[in-house]
């Protein structure tokens, strides 16, 4: 480290001496920040002539990245705890199948759905909890029977109250106005690079988004609950011999991730007007995949939300940026892949060396 | 050295305490005690029962019959959080620590200074670096960085900053299972010296260690364990070095096998008993 070459006695100086790349390097969202940059200017050079560049061009990513970046932003907290949650995916089409089916097909007052629907989302998040506590099973293999138990039941119960498989016409439904005010309202910014004159919709999820990341990022460097967090992940037993409540904090980490999916799908649900019970399939990989991109180890204990901000951006402009580019977007999960496995060998790459310098 | 006890209580003792796993007895009436300020170490081969011994001691297992008292106050802990709310703080060797955590959020971990209030209340990281910084210094480890993951510190650190921390949260009896097992000379001369700065502090040590180096410079006394039951407890005069040694290398096994191997009348099996004759005295 490059403490030693200076004067032993100085005492804390040598720490001001310490480069600020030195304290960057040791931030797991490194990668993906730099990432971030690379890809923009990827884009920015190759689709930046057909909009990408454009004001609308920057709300059509960030409508994704922010709709993944909720869910991403809480399953990070989840796996720097040491555990997946695999159904939030399946999360999102049940809650969001509930919104409808009560005030579409009982005519409830929408937010009284939504608030049902919060419920589910976290009574559900603590059953998987619970079941990873008590069993002691690893969470991939609890959750991977949440997400298909909850994708089929959804599937079977809309189908047997509802005769289908979409419900429809939740514009109508009472108290719609003021909810979409909350969960899908944006603002408009005409954008000057429209011809036409056409404005760019950023929609409140990235309010959202940004705002969910920033209480993260506090809970988990600045408060107990976050400290005990990274404990957590990284020596479940020595974090319990010093007397913090992992299987508390577990069970709560669980209940993030499904009311995060509940976010998500309340979004969706009032912006489009209807619930699709297929809706969120593949978003428990998606997610995955941003928290990774974003510095979290796999096997917890290291890792940030911001990480998650900036893995989600970098997903929502792949995805999106494909389509300015106009390469067949089947060609995004190739991109997706690919980029998931660059990312780690670069954060495994960083982080070694972060850690062994002396 | 061990002079400046504050009482003649026993920081912690225990009368004839057994433990069996089915029919297996793990302990079998030990008896010891440990004054404030001093280090008592456990000297055994492996399945002596001295893992056993440090369990029961630190709450990880009960004692099937016997008194575990703490402070001449009998004690029955059903947790090792419970030991360590009596002041009975046990550093493993391999548990130490996490590694990718920063040093300032091991030490805390679990019990993080706050500042603020109900929803404002918030993990007071500088007053935690501050302490880091200075508990460490007053043990003689001079840390460059409180930030700096446990990873980047060596073994020695490791297991220093691990004592640190049982001493700033108020242990009264800190168990060290084979804390300088894994070191190299420097690096368990730094704990050594942690140790004694611990027993300065009037702190009671119990210090498991296979390697005699380590146990004779700074025991007051020597508990030998053997077959889960105590071949006594003695003074550092009783039991001068090299009859620690002798004891601590299972000296009468060896003297038997040379003899045995004697007895072959073999070339080979001549040089097999000198070597570990050598090995011996070595030691």
């Amino acid at each position: 480290m490059s403490g030693q070459a200076i004067d032993k006695g100085k005492g804390d100086e040598r720490l001001l001496r310490e480069s600020f790349l030195k304290r960057w390097l040791r931030r797991p969202e490194l990668g993906a920040v730099g990432g971030a940059v690379l890809v923009w200017f990827f884009f920015a050079v190759v689709a930046g002539n057909r909009g990408f560049l454009s004001l609308r061009g920057a709300a059509n990513y960030l409508e994704v990245a922010s709709e993944l970046g909720i869910l991403a932003v809480a399953v990070a907290l989840l796996m720097i705890g040491g555990e997946f949650d695999l159904s939030v995916g399946s999360m999102i089409g049940a809650t969001g199948m509930i919104i409808a089916i009560l005030s579409v097909h009982f005519g409830w007052n929408i937010w009284a759905a939504i608030v049902v629907s919060l419920f589910f989302a976290l009574i559900v998040g603590a059953i998987n909890g619970i079941l990873v506590i008590r069993t002691k099973l690893p969470s991939f293999i609890i959750t991977l029977g949440s997400l298909f138990v909850i994708r089929g039941a959804t599937i079977g119960l809309t189908r047997l109250i509802t005769g289908r498989t979409q419900v429809g016409g939740i514009k109508g439904a009472v108290g719609y106005d003021s909810a979409s005010a909350l969960f899908t309202s944006g603002i408009q910014i005409v954008d000057p690079a429209s011809p036409r004159g056409l404005s760019a919709d950023f929609p409140i999820s990235i309010f959202w988004w940004l705002l969910i990341a920033a209480v993260a990022t506090y809970v988990l460097l600045r408060t107990r609950p976050g400290n005990w967090i990274f404990g957590i992940g990284g020596d479940e037993d020595a974090a319990r011999n010093v007397g913090v409540p992992v299987d508390r904090m577990k069970v709560i980490l669980f209940m993030l991730t499904a009311a995060a999916a509940w976010l998500v799908a309340t979004t969706q649900v009032l912006a489009t007007g209807g619930a699709d019970t297929l809706r969120g399939e593949q978003r428990e990989f998606y997610a995955i995949i941003a928290v990774v991109i974003g510095g979290t180890l796999l096997t917890g204990g290291y890792g940030s939300a911001i990480g998650a901000v900036f893995g989600a951006l970098i997903v929502g402009m792949v995805q999106q940026g494909i389509v300015f580019t106009g390469i067949d977007s089947d060609w995004f999960m190739v991109f997706l892949g690919a980029m998931l496995i660059v990312a780690v060998l670069v954060n495994n790459y960083i982080r070694k060396h972060a850690a062994e310098a002396k | 050295m061990t002079m400046n006890h504050h009482s003649n209580t026993p920081a912690l003792e225990v009368r004839e305490i057994s433990k069996y796993f089915g029919s297996v007895i793990a302990l079998s009436g030990v008896s010891m005690r440990l004054l404030p300020g001093e280090v008592m170490c456990l000297l055994g081969d492996n399945g002596a029962g001295k893992s056993t011994l440090i369990k029961t001691l630190s709450g990880v297992h009960k004692p099937d019959a016997g008194e575990y008292l703490v402070d001449g106050r009998p004690v029955s802990f059903d947790s090792p959080r419970e030991a360590l709310d009596h002041g009975i703080a046990t550093v493993y060797q391999d548990l130490a620590m996490i590694p990718l955590m920063s040093v300032t959020r091991n030490f805390f971990l679990g019990s993080e200074p706050t500042v603020g209030r109900s929803i404002f209340k918030r993990f007071n990281v500088q007053r935690a670096r501050e302490i880091v910084r200075e508990e460490l210094s007053k043990m003689g480890i001079d840390i460059r960085d409180p930030d700096q993951p446990v990873g980047t510190l060596s073994g020695g650190e490791r297991q220093s900053v691990a004592i640190a921390r049982a001493v700033y949260f108020g242990a009264k009896v800190l168990i060290l299972d084979e804390p300088t097992s894994a070191l190299g000379v420097k690096q368990a001369g730094v704990v050594l010296r942690y140790i004694a700065q611990a027993r300065a502090r009037g702190i009671a040590v119990i210090f498991i260690t296979h390697n005699p180096h380590h146990a004779y410079p700074i025991g007051d006394k020597f508990t030998i364990l053997k077959r889960g039951r105590t071949l006594g407890t003695f003074t550092k005069r009783e039991l001068p070095r090299e009859k620690m040694i002798h004891l601590m290398s299972g000296g009468d096994e060896l003297e038997r096998l040379e003899h045995e191997l004697r007895g072959f009348h073999d070339q080979q099996a001549d040089i097999l008993a000198d070597a570990i004759h050598e090995e011996e005295e070595l030691y």
